[in-house]
């Protein structure tokens, strides 16, 4: 793939350059979002307080429920929406005010907006017309374009004779044919089976990549939030909950909502007891006693929520660290998935604590009534917020 | 496990019955209740409205009036050519005279008459006084009959002396309308005209007047007829009831005062030897004409052949003409007034939308001649818009504008009432544009001038092909508006045919328009079809 191959050998380093400077959270970004508000009525605020840097190369996802405010963030990037306070910087420079269609920013819609009355090559060359870019050139785009996505055959084609993933490749190659600084992408692969939408993740990661392209990417998929990005910012309630690389987002949820919004998660309530350094000890309420990573808590006594992802809870003893807590828990159900076992579980009063286990020959499959007992590595589990 | 469709040859159903035969019987019910659900309307529209409609419609065509009512005169006149300068000869004037008489009776002349004056001016009158004055030619010889024997003229002789005797006997004294009238035998061979003429005369007295003809005094064409039997037939043969008197008639009827029917027709009026009025009648002779249609594009059919009217009276070509650009600009006015509003309606949040919408809808509930007549009143030279003109001194007294009773005032209204069949296919069609085509264009880097004329236009061009199909097609049959804010300029085809319904009762000419008007509709409807693609005409 030799598309846009003078600009990638550079993005590298200006990608790498941008995470850094993401990372210190200063104003340098390639994306900058400077205390940017937003409010549509005049009495509540739809985007609080946001303050978010990309890097250029950085492949960012905006995820959270309906209605925490992502899209309208995004829409506020692509120029739809006026931000009511603050600052929008596109590499360096305010665009508050300048009309979308001088921001040389390419969007991927959600349904795709592909213009019904033209011809695929003519919904590629449209944005090379506007630009008065002459017929040669933009032919020779249009096919590298087409030919980007894999889609070379289907110039003459109109968009209702194409089904959802070929219009999801060619709404990807008409926001890339310009060769804009920065994709948006609003929920692309929303109207895409299940399978499909797994392949076109991989695809736009692996575009984006190759291509070095700036892009901010709006789900509510955590899943594809995960698998795509390179940061993931948490949207709720109009705020910026955590943003982080995947693993850490979903290793080290800051709070609750992080952790309850990203991947299943088991959640006991109870009262910290002792503090020492990075770990700490929760007395639950029925009256055992665990280990915990301290994330929001700072003093004894104050009540928490501690999560556990199901996967990292042990049952087998011999796997689990000398000196571990461990919780007595009675086998509810036991559900066969294939891959995986999920077993539920009752544990400190809980009815819904799930564990899940890989299906290994040497794994034990258990019963329901079965009394066994439970634990984790300190670090696995974490003491949140109420 | 056997499987129906395992056997070669049709597919079976688990029955073993062809799968299609089945699948037929499993539908059929369904097909008859939708078949009996849109029943009624089906049958009321054939009933009421199709059927009358398209025997309206060939009207336009038909045209047996003339043979129907001159069946005689069409046959002797089919040797002559109104080319000549000869008048026919003696043979078509004694058909006339048979025809006229028996017109004249049952009062059909002057429907033919006022059927023949639209192609020439004057002949309903010349039918009018015919149908008196053909009477005095007949009674000619009723009288001379008369004077030889005042028998001649008695009911009860010529009901015993022309029928069979049983009927005879049956029908004295008998009431109205007696027994149906039987000739007597023979009496044809002996005297085959006059048995002719009775049996006219006994039969239309029968069924038209229900009266007995027993009791009933013969027309005078009758004895016109005996003259002529008289003159040529042997009648020394017949010995039957009044063979004397007969005989006596016989003898006299050399010395008859016989003037030729074509002197006494014209005398009556010179008319009736013009070749014009004569070569009408043979013109509009066939069963079916092309008449009707000639004269609706200006044409006419005269007795030469198929001719331009005369400048002063081609006045059809001129207002098929008009109705067309006038409503075709009509539409172009309501698209150009109601495409930004439709582009409002779509835009507005649904509350203000709402509203303008119910204004849109306002001119829908008020009626049309409510609407019109306001027209009238705004318009008219000492309207409310002159007024305020006058009175802001933006033009002086002596220059009021006219601007109602000509084509502008056709134009302004139409296009006001017009306006909402415009707007609500567009913005149907513009409601279901999403928005994000126009953001994707803008994010494409189009400026809002190129995103709307490239992407969202194009799109709207649907709801703009409905709409001008609704305000071209209603426009181009529009009948009040233009009848009252059109004057005479303003009019249009349709005020003309409504005409020719109305007070000039020409109907075979109004169905000949209307025919016209209806096949312009489907021609233009097959050029938009071929042009724009009637797939692209939605309307929602």
């Amino acid at each position: 793939m030799i598309f846009f191959g003078q600009k990638k050998k550079n993005d590298i380093t200006d990608r790498e350059k941008g995470c850094l400077l993401a990372d210190t959270e200063t104003n340098d970004g390639f994306v900058v979002f400077d205390r940017v508000q937003k409010s549509y009525d005049g009495e509540t605020l739809v985007v609080k307080d946001l303050n978010l840097s990309i890097g250029k190369g950085e492949f960012l996802t905006m995820l959270g429920p309906s209605g925490s405010g992502k899209t309208t963030c995004l829409m506020m990037l692509a120029g739809f929406e006026t931000a009511t306070h603050g600052d929008i910087l596109l590499d360096g420079s305010p665009i508050n005010n300048i009309p979308p269609h001088k921001r040389g920013v390419g969007m991927v819609f959600q349904n795709y907006a592909l213009f019904p009355h033209m011809t695929v090559g003519e919904n590629l060359s449209f944005p090379l017309e506007v630009r008065k870019i002459a017929k040669s050139d933009r032919e020779s785009k249009v096919t590298r374009a087409l030919e980007m996505v894999q889609m070379g055959d289907f110039l003459n084609r109109r968009p209702a004779q194409l089904s959802g993933g070929q219009q999801q490749r060619i709404a990807l190659a008409r926001a890339l044919v310009f060769e804009p600084d920065l994709v948006l992408m609003d929920e692309p692969l929303g109207a895409l089976d299940k399978q499909l939408r797994e392949h076109m993740q991989f695809e736009i990661t692996h575009l984006a990549h190759e291509l070095g392209l700036t892009t901010v990417y709006v789900t509510h998929d955590q899943t594809e939030a995960l698998t795509m990005s390179d940061r993931v910012a948490v949207f709720d309630d109009g705020r910026i909950q955590q943003l982080d690389p995947p693993d850490v987002l979903y290793e080290k949820p800051k709070n609750g909502f992080v952790a309850q919004f990203i991947g299943e998660n088991n959640t006991l309530e109870g009262v910290v007891k002792e503090i020492k350094g990075d770990t700490c000890v929760i007395a639950l309420d029925d009256g055992e006693v665990i280990d915990a990573t301290p994330v929001n808590v700072s003093e004894v006594g104050q009540r928490t929520t501690v999560s556990i992802r199901p996967e990292r809870v042990e049952y087998n003893k011999e796997r689990l660290q000398e000196g571990a807590h461990t919780l007595k828990a009675e086998v509810l159900e036991f559900i066969y998935m294939g891959d995986i076992f999920r077993t539920r579980l009752r544990v400190a009063g809980s009815e819904n604590f799930i564990i899940k286990t890989r299906n290994a020959p040497d794994q034990e499959k258990l019963k329901p009534g079965q009394q066994i007992e439970i634990g984790w590595l300190p670090s696995d589990c974490r003491a949140l917020d109420v | 496990m056997s499987d129906a469709s395992d056997t070669n040859g049709p597919v079976l159903a688990a029955d073993g019955r062809p799968l299609k035969a089945s699948l037929n019987r499993a539908l059929r019910k369904q097909k008859m209740r939708a078949l009996m659900l849109i029943a009624p309307l089906l049958i009321f529209v054939l009933v009421a409205f199709i059927l009358p409609i398209a025997d309206m419609l060939f009207r336009s065509v038909e045209n047996t009036i003339v043979r129907d009512t001159l069946p005689r005169t069409v046959v002797a006149m089919s040797s002559w050519n109104s080319d000549e300068a000869e008048t026919p000869d003696e043979a078509v004037y004694r058909a006339l005279f048979i025809d006229v008489f028996l017109a004249s009776e049952a009062k059909t002349h002057t429907r033919l008459g006022s059927r023949l004056n639209y192609e020439t001016t004057g002949i309903s009158s010349l039918f009018r006084q015919s149908g008196r004055e053909v009477g005095d030619m007949a009674e000619v010889y009723e009288d001379q009959f008369e004077d030889l024997d005042a028998r001649w003229t008695e009911d009860v002789f010529w009901a015993e002396f022309m029928g069979d005797p049983a009927w005879f006997a049956q029908a004295q004294g008998a009431e109205d309308p007696g027994p149906t009238f039987v000739l007597k035998d023979g009496i044809s061979d002996v005297l085959p005209k006059t048995a002719d003429a009775y049996a006219t005369f006994a039969n239309f007295v029968q069924v038209e007047d229900e009266d007995n003809p027993a009791a009933e005094d013969p027309w005078a064409l009758v004895h016109a007829m005996l003259y002529e039997d008289l003159t040529e037939q042997d009648i020394s043969g017949y010995d039957g009831f009044g063979a004397d008197l007969l005989a006596d008639a016989a003898a006299a009827v050399e010395g008859f005062e016989a003037p030729s029917y074509k002197s006494s027709f014209i005398d009556m009026d010179e008319d009736w030897a013009s070749p014009e009025v004569l070569g009408t009648i043979q013109a509009y002779s066939p069963p079916f004409t092309p008449g009707y249609f000639l004269k609706a594009v200006d044409m006419q059919l005269t007795p030469d052949g198929i001719e331009a009217q005369s400048e002063d009276r081609a006045i059809y070509l001129k207002l098929f003409w008009r109705t067309v650009w006038m409503s075709l600009f009509i539409t172009g006015m309501t698209i150009l007034l109601g495409y930004p509003v439709a582009f409002l309606l779509a835009k507005l949040p649904m509350r203000q939308s709402s509203l303008l919408m119910i204004l849109v809808l306002l001119p829908f509930w008020t009626s049309l001649l409510v609407r019109t007549s306001a027209w009238k009143v705004l318009l008219q030279q000492q309207g409310v818009i002159n007024d305020l003109l006058v009175w802001s001194g933006l033009i002086n007294e002596a220059g009021r504008l006219v601007m109602i009773n000509n084509q502008l005032g056709t134009i302004i209204a139409m296009t006001h009432i017009l306006l909402p069949f415009m707007i609500l296919p567009l913005y149907s069609v513009m409601a279901t544009i999403p928005p994000s085509y126009v953001r994707a264009a803008k994010s494409l880097g189009a400026t809002n001038w190129v995103a709307f004329w490239r992407v969202y236009f194009p799109q709207s061009v649907p709801g703009i092909g409905a709409g001008s199909i609704l305000v071209f097609i209603l426009a181009i049959g529009y009948y009040i508006t233009p009848a009252l804010v059109g004057g005479t300029s303003g009019i249009f085809i349709s005020n003309r045919i409504a005409y020719h319904i109305s007070s000039s009762l020409n109907w075979g000419l109004a169905a000949a328009l209307g025919s016209i008007l209806l096949a312009a509709v489907l021609i233009l409807y097959w050029a938009y079809d071929r042009i724009v693609g009637i797939d692209n005409v939605k309307l929602g």
